[in-house]
Order: C-alpha cells, then structure tokens, then sequence
C-alpha cells in the first residue's frame, strides 16, 4: 500500500509524530469497525433478552392460580337429599349453596343484597368443582367436614397476583381514636400516620395532571387538524357535487362523515379530560387542604380493631372514613396494632372495588388462600370465565395437524431429494422442479393459505377446521424446506460408500436405500 | 367403509408380498439355476403390483363417487336446487343430516326422498367400489404369481415402481406451483371481472365494503390497492433498516473477528431468535414495544398511533436479522482465504481487508440475501396482524397506523364467506400480488448470485 511508503517525506519533518498518527488512526477505524460488529451482536442479544424476559414475566402469573381452602360441611340433605348415595345424585348436588354459606358465614356483617352479590362474585362460576369431585370420588365424606380448595374468579385471582393494583401497608406508629359521626368513623392519630398516604395520593394527584396535560395538548392539536381537514373533505364534496360523478360523491361523503364523527368522539373525550384536569389542578394547587378521596384517586385503607375503614376525607392526622368490615370494638387501638395501606391504582381504574380488596385481604391474613400450580390451564378446553379456560382443545388441534404434516412431508420431501439427487437425469425438466423448489420456499405462508382455501376448501369439498387440511398445506409449506435440507445431508454422505456398494455389485437403488441412505438418516 | 377398504388393502399387500416370497423361494429349493431376483424382490414386485391398481381405484373411485352421490342426492331432493350453488350446499347439509338420522323436528317428504336417494347412491358407490378394487387386487394377484419364475426380472420390475414413486414425490412440488398459480390466478380472474385491474392497481382508497343494499353509503367499496403496498413497503423498509446493518455487522463480526468460543455464544443466541415463532414476536409487538414507543412518543408531544408502523417494523427487523446474518454469513465465509491473506500480506488491516477486498468479492451474495430478507418481510403475516393496523392510510410517516397486504388478505377471509362478493376475491388477488412480488424478488436475487459471482477457485 502506498500510504506506508508516502510519509517518509514528512517523516523527515516530524519522523514520529507523523507516522504514529496515521497508524493510530487506521487502528483507530480497525477497533471501531470491530465495535460495530460486537454492537450489533449485543443489540440482537438484548433484544432477545428482553423478548424472552418479558414473554416469560408475562405469561408465568398464568401458570398459578388462587384458591380459596375452605372447612366445608357436607351436609347429606344438601348433596344428597334422598341419601341414595347414587353417584349421579351426588354428581348432581347443590355443592354451590354449600360454599356460598360458608363464604357468607366468614363475612357476617355483610348482609345487604348488594353487597352479598359481590362478596359471591369473588368465586369463580366453577367454585364447586373441586368439592364435588372430591365427594364423588369418595362418598363416605358426606356427614363429615371437608377441607377443599374452592377457585376464585379470574378478577381476585389477578388482585392477588398483584396485577390489579400496587399496595402498600404501614404499621400505625400512634395511638388511633374512633370516633362515631353517623355511619362514619373519625380517625386520629397520635403521630402523623396519614401524612405519608396523604404524600402519595398529592404525588398522584401531580402525576396525573402532568400526563393529563400532555393528553389534553395532543387532542387538542388532533382536534385542530381534523377540523382542518374537515374543512378540505367538504371542498371535495363540493367538487364531487359539482361533476356529478356518484362513486366520487359517494366517497366523499363517506370521509366527510367520518372526518365528523371523529371530531365529535374526540371533541368529547378532550372535554371530559378537561373537566378532570382541572379538579386535579385545582387540588394539586392547594397541597396543604384536606382532601376528599373520590374513586379517581388511590385509596387508602385503614385496618383497626378486627375492623377496615375507607379513608373517605384526609387532612393531616384527621380523617374521616366510612366502614368496609366493622370492628369488633369501638376503643382506641395501641401503635403497631392497627395498619394503613394504601391500593395505588385509584378504584375506577381497577376491576376489584376497595370492598372487595378488603375481603380478600382479610381472607388472606386468616392464612386460607393458598398459590398453586394451575393444573387446569392444561387440562381443560376453551372457556367464557378466564380462571376456568385451558390449552387443552388447542394444543390437541396443534398435535393432530402436526401429525398430519410429519406423516405427509417426510415421506414426501426425502423421497423427492433421493429422487433429484441420485436418479433424476440432467435434463430441463429436473432443472425446472429444482428451480421450481427454491422459488417454493420464498412463497410467504399466507399464500398458501390461499391455495388450500381455494383447492382443498372449496374445489375439492374438504372439510373445514378439521386438522387434515391445515396438515396437509403444512406439508406443502414445509416440503421445499425438508427437500433441500435432505438433499444437503445426501451429498454430505462420501461417495467412496456409493461407489463400494456398486463395486460389490449392488443396484443402483440397493447402493441407494441400503447404504448412501443409511448414513444420513439423522439428519433427515 | 373407506377403512375396510383401507384395511382389505392392507392384507391383500401383505399376502401377495409373502405370497411371492415363499413362491421364490420355493422355486430355489426345487430348481437347479439360481433365481434372477432375490426372493424378496418376488414377494415386493407382487405387493406393488396390487398395491398400485387398488390405491388408484380406491382414490378415483372416492372422489367420483362421491360427485355421483351428491348429485344423485340433489336430483331427488329437487332438480332445481341442484344447478343453484348456493341453495345445493345447504340443503346437502340437511339431507346428510338426515341420512344419518340425526335431523331435528319432521323431514319433509322431498327431503325424505333426498336422504333415500342419498342413502341408496352412498351405499351402491362403497359396495362397487369395495368389490371393483378387491376384485382388481385380486387378478393383479393371479397376474403377478404366474409371472413369478426362476428367470423373472423381479428386482427390475420392482425398481422401476419405486422410482416412478420417488418421481411422483418430486412432482408433488411442481404440483404446488401450478396449484397455486392457478387457484389465486382464476380468483384474481374473477375479480377483474368486477373491479378493473387500473382501479385495482392504481386507485388510492382501500375500503373494502360490500353494502347489503344498493344505496348505502359506499355500497361500491374501493380496492385501490396502493395504501396497502405503500404500508407494506413502509414497514419492510423499517425491517431492512434494522435488519440490513445489524444482521451484517453481526455476520461480518462472526465470519471475521469471532474466536471459536464466542461463536460457540453467539451462533446459539442467533438461532433461538430465529426460532421464535412469529406469533410470539407479535404478541411483544402489540403488547410491549408498541405501548413503549407511544408512551416515548407522547412525552415528546408526538401523535403517536398505539399501531405504528414502527413497532411492527422494529420486530420484523429483529425477525430477519439471523435470516440476514446467517445467509451473508455464509457468502462471506465462501470468499477464498487467499484473498484475505494476500490482502494483509499488504500490510491491510482487518477492517480494510473486509471493506476494500472480501465485501466487494461477496457483494452479489449479500444483496440477494439482502432481497430473499426482504420478500420474507414483505410476506410475513403474523407479525403484522398482530401489531399494524387495520386502516389504509396512505401515510410515510412511520408513528401512523399503517396496513399491509397480509394483514388484509387475513381479514377479508376470517369469518363466513360468499365467493362470489369482491370482497372475498379480492383476497386472491392480493394473494397474487403478493406471490407475484415475492417471485420476482427471488428471481432477481438468484441472478443476481449467478451473473455477479466471482469464480476464483
């Protein structure tokens, strides 16, 4: 290269200088280049890295579920009324009320109608399986009390998980006062227990204004250039009107009313976050007044006395709260015996009410909720109620139409690559089936879809959702695929083998299918 | 009764494979001249003498026959139902369910006749069938043992039916092609038939609608195709961006700079990428990098669709790069290493010896690998589906909602269709274009590599 013999000129000006910068500086593009390629080895890395983390972080909470273990009478007359002790009798019993009087008997101070419906709603609509299969498989339980575990539904199960909303407890540092005010309850503190709870609904409060403003700026531009654009359309329209061209018209009056109702739904969605950001702006101006928890904010709780209040007015020590479970007794309750928490997620973000969350929290304090593996997911089919649905009609639609192919494409695909390997003459013909499988394995999926939707399907009567037809375009998907893969492994295997069996006297095919074939076997 | 047919075929096999066997070998036992044929090749040229008149007839027979019954059914049922495409197949469904007994409430009379008739032709085409095909295994049987004789060609004849078989595998993807071909060709025939192919190709607005009554608002619909391939584009240009640079990077790095070791790391983290199913790929789309990207965007004040274009295509580049890395990994190990040596003997350092003398000698290899990358970006669905949107925007700004050709075809055929609607034929000539576009890439990548190669060995 000339550029190590061009510096000797200068090198008699500045010898070391000169040389030493131009070395430094192709090593310096050397270390670079070699940084490009280590980044983009690391970039797929963390990509897969994030890909598999949050696949698994994901999809694990799925592999567990919540249950409920309940000491459960089971009574004869409620399982079995006649006491016949028929197996379809006990299949058919009312396993359910059992379950529900027992949830009812944990929770005997909630007894309006409405209140009980959502105490129950915190089963699933398969609460009883588990009982009932119990007693059935072993009949001489009914008389005695059993202890079985009852499945939550899908919405308690995800509070549990801790998806539904982030928590918070604290022990109560000072001394909690009740004090009656109608059906509510004043709380006070002797420290400054609410402070920190009262800390975080204003960060919320803040938080929440900030992302509001954010969104309130970007309807508003939203809003300005549609009504730009309105404007433009209805040019058109006009256009269109004027030439008289009715697909034109039509057209036209289809964006314009479009262009319309976008306006509207966004107009007012931008209106009802106005009305929101501006309560929060008006709270968030005044950080030191007491505030008013309403179900757009986080929710604080207070556990006392066997008892779990709702924090319902907060200001400093003070506050004013409404009752979830009532407390067995009205006194004051000691430091470190009582509990605030606060649910992060405000009440009208989240599926399970504060109601609910104190059931589940006083049912998870007495120790009887357990976490197990979710057997289920693998053993039942598709379902409306999420805690009860499974993989299983699925997975076995994936193994039918999996068998399907293998039994189609492998045969199929190595006998074509023996045949274009060892048999096929060199003619046009073989140069155009090989040409033709390359160009076969760059055809997108999709339009295979197609062929079989148009030949299997519709030509040929095939029936549909059934797993012969997708195994059978599988296997045509797949079969350029397994034909080249075989024919590389047939012409990895050393001729020397061929040759020696011709030698010895073998047929072609004897060579073939007792010894060439022999070799690569697996690898196909 | 196709099993028993099945299963008669099945015996039949075996008896005329050891039928021939100890036939031969008999004939050894008493004969004084050796066999031409080993005697297994007796027992296999018997097997698949009748082996192949009985798969034929059986295979022939199932699909006439049941041509026979249906339209033997219909007649009965009513002659004017069965020139109707529409009215045929219900009311096909109803006589099956009623030949089988299983019909709710009372069969009127002319579906009682349909079922009878049905019933009757059923029954006619399976006997017929049975005795035809068991009766031809049969006298291919007797043919075949009187053939059987010390100076029969056995293992020739035998040979001779393996290899037609071998050659009816290979066909088999010839087959394919001209299956495909054909049933996108005559769909997308029938829709020009409908929509003229300039609308088709060059109309601006995608709304695939077909009002129910002719004065609704677009009861037209528009297949103006061109939003559709401007997304498509949109996206794959997005994929290649991420995947063109980084998959060769990646591949420069591993062919030229990697020791034994950390490709014994990194080979594996390229595999498992190409290993996830695309599903899963687009489910990390739509659920975590396209509410990231709208979530940067927005506190940027960006208008950010919650399908952009750019989720989609950030996870298809990272879909392709070992698609990328693997096959510019291989052109670039094929570059003789004389090159490279005589390159450094120069006093070259690596980076300038890959850039100034092993790229360009693998370049016709990268760009196809570049194109083949690209037709597998431009016919990837399930990413897509998943992650762009529905809407034909007609858009190059990469945070709008964007669609593709695959996610349409996907949406016009999911559900209950009529094929006689454009909508549902405009599916296949998507379909063509798309297998069309995807040739094209492929034939010029392949040209490419045969034109442009440098013979040095």
């Amino acid at each position: 290269m000339t550029d190590i013999a061009a510096p000797h000129k200068a090198a008699l000006d500045r010898p070391h200088l000169q040389n030493l910068s131009l070395v430094s500086r192709r090593y310096r593009a050397e270390r670079r280049f070699r940084l490009y390629g280590m980044l983009a080895i690391g970039v797929t890395a963390v990509f897969l890295l994030l890909l598999l983390g949050d696949i698994f972080l994901k999809g694990l909470p799925a592999f567990t579920e919540n249950r409920l273990v309940m000491s459960l009478a089971a009574d004869q007359s409620v399982i079995d009324p006649q006491n016949t002790r028929d197996p379809k009798a006990i299949l058919a019993g009312d396993y359910d009320t059992l379950i529900k009087d027992g949830l009812r008997a944990q929770f005997p101070d909630v007894t309006s109608r409405a209140d009980r419906k959502l105490l129950l709603g915190l089963l699933s609509a398969g609460a009883a399986d588990d009982f009932r299969s119990t007693i059935v498989a072993n009949p001489g339980l009914i008389g005695s009390t059993v202890k079985v575990p009852v499945l939550l539904s899908d919405d308690a199960d995800q509070y549990l998980k801790g998806a539904q909303t982030g928590s918070l407890r604290t022990a109560g540092a000072g001394t909690l006062t009740l004090t009656a005010e109608g059906d509510r309850y004043r709380l006070a503190s002797t420290a400054g227990d609410f402070d920190e709870a009262l800390g975080r609904v204003k960060a919320y409060i803040n938080e929440a204004l900030a992302t509001g403003n954010i969104e309130l700026d970007r309807l508003n531009t939203e809003v300005s250039r549609i009504t730009q654009n309105l404007t433009g359309l209805e040019d058109r329209l006009k256009a269109a009107t004027q030439s008289a061209v009715e697909a034109d018209i039509q057209l036209a009056t289809a964006d314009r009313d479009k262009a319309v109702s976008d306006l509207s739904s966004l107009t007012s969605a931008r209106d009802a976050l106005k009305v929101r950001v501006d309560d929060l702006s008006r709270r968030a101006a005044a950080p030191a007044q007491k505030e008013v928890m309403t179900d757009l904010l986080p929710s604080l709780l207070i556990e006392a006395n066997g008892g779990v209040f709702r924090a319902r007015e907060v200001a400093g020590n003070d506050i004013l709260a409404e009752i979830l479970i009532a407390p067995t007794t009205p006194e004051a309750a000691r430091p470190g015996t009582w509990q605030t928490q606060v649910l992060t997620t405000p009440e009208s973000s989240r599926r399970v009410s504060d109601k609910e969350a104190a059931w589940l929290e006083r049912l998870k304090a007495s120790g009887s909720i357990e976490n197990g593996i979710a057997w289920r997911f693998f053993t039942s089919g598709d379902s409306r109620e999420p805690e009860l649905a499974g993989i299983r009609g699925a997975l076995t639609g994936s193994i039918l139409t999996l068998l399907v192919t293998l039994a189609l494409c492998l045969p199929l695909g190595v006998g074509a690559a023996i045949y274009l390997e060892e048999f096929a003459p060199k003619n046009r013909l073989t140069g155009l089936i090989e040409v033709n499988i390359n160009n076969l394995a760059a055809v997108p999926s999709i339009v295979f879809g197609l062929l079989g939707l148009a030949m299997f399907l519709n030509f040929f009567g095939m029936p549909r959702s059934a797993p012969l037809v997708g195994g059978l375009v599988l296997a045509l998907l797949v079969l350029p695929t397994i034909i080249i893969a075989s024919r590389a492994a047939l012409k990895a295997v050393p001729p020397s083998i061929k040759e020696a069996a011709l030698g010895i006297g073998a047929s072609h095919q004897q060579a073939i299918f007792h010894h060439v074939h022999h070799w690569p076997c697996p690898a196909s | 009764m196709t099993w028993s047919y099945v299963l008669i075929l099945a015996v039949l096999v075996f008896a005329g494979f050891f039928l021939g066997r100890t036939r031969a070998t008999s004939l050894r036992a008493a004969g004084s001249a050796d066999l031409h044929s080993l005697p297994t090749y007796h027992g296999l040229f018997l097997a698949s003498v009748i082996f192949a008149p009985m798969v034929l007839i059986g295979a022939l027979g199932d699909v006439l026959g049941s041509h026979y019954v249906v339209s033997h059914a219909l007649n009965a049922y009513d002659p004017a139902v069965a020139v109707d495409p529409l009215k045929s197949g219900a009311a096909l469904r109803e006589i099956e369910m009623q030949a089988a007994g299983q019909s709710a409430g009372d069969p009127s009379v002319q579906l009682q006749a349909g079922a009878e008739a049905y019933n009757a032709a059923r029954s006619l085409v399976t006997w017929g069938l049975l005795i035809l095909g068991v009766g031809a295994g049969l006298a291919a049987l007797v043919f075949g043992y009187q053939r059987i004789s010390m100076l029969f060609r056995a293992r020739n004849a035998f040979e001779r039916f393996v290899q037609v078989v071998l050659l009816i595998c290979s066909v088999v993807a010839v087959l394919t092609t001209v299956g495909i071909v054909f049933s996108v060709l005559f769909e997308t025939i029938r829709f020009f038939g409908k929509v003229s192919p300039i609308d088709f190709l060059f109309g601006l607005q995608w709304s695939p609608q077909t009002a129910l009554r002719a004065d609704q608002v677009g009861s037209s619909g528009a297949f103006g195709i061109v939003p559709l391939i401007a997304g498509t584009f949109l996206i794959t240009l997005i994929a290649m961006a991420v995947a063109g640079p980084i998959g060769l990077f990646a591949a420069i790095f591993m062919a030229e700079y990697a020791s034994p070791r950390m490709r014994a790391v990194v080979k594996p983290i390229l595999e498992i990428l190409a290993g996830v199913p695309t599903v899963v790929l687009g489910f990390f789309a739509a659920l975590t990098v396209a509410p990231s990207i709208r979530g940067w965007g927005e506190s940027f004040g960006l208008n950010v669709s919650s399908e952009s274009a750019l989720a989609a295509g950030l996870v298809m580049g990272m879909m392709i790069i070992p698609f990328v890395s693997s096959l510019s990994d291989d052109v670039i190990n094929a570059v003789p290493q004389s090159l490279r040596d005589g390159s450094y003997a120069m006093g070259a350092t690596r980076s300038e010896t890959i850039k100034k003398v092993v790229l360009p000698a693998a370049l016709p290899g990268i760009v196809s690998a570049m194109m083949l990358a690209m037709s597998r970006a431009v016919g990837e669905t399930m990413i897509v589906v998943m992650a762009a949107g529905l809407a034909a925007n007609l858009t190059l700004n990469p945070l709008d909602a964007v669609t593709t050709v695959t996610v349409q075809i996907k949406t016009l055929l999911v559900g209950d269709q009529e094929f006689d609607s454009a909508k549902t034929l405009s599916a296949f000539a998507l379909g063509f274009v798309l297998f069309f576009f995807t040739l094209t890439l492929n034939f010029i990548a392949l040209r490419i590599v045969q034109r442009y190669r440098e013979q040095y060995d």
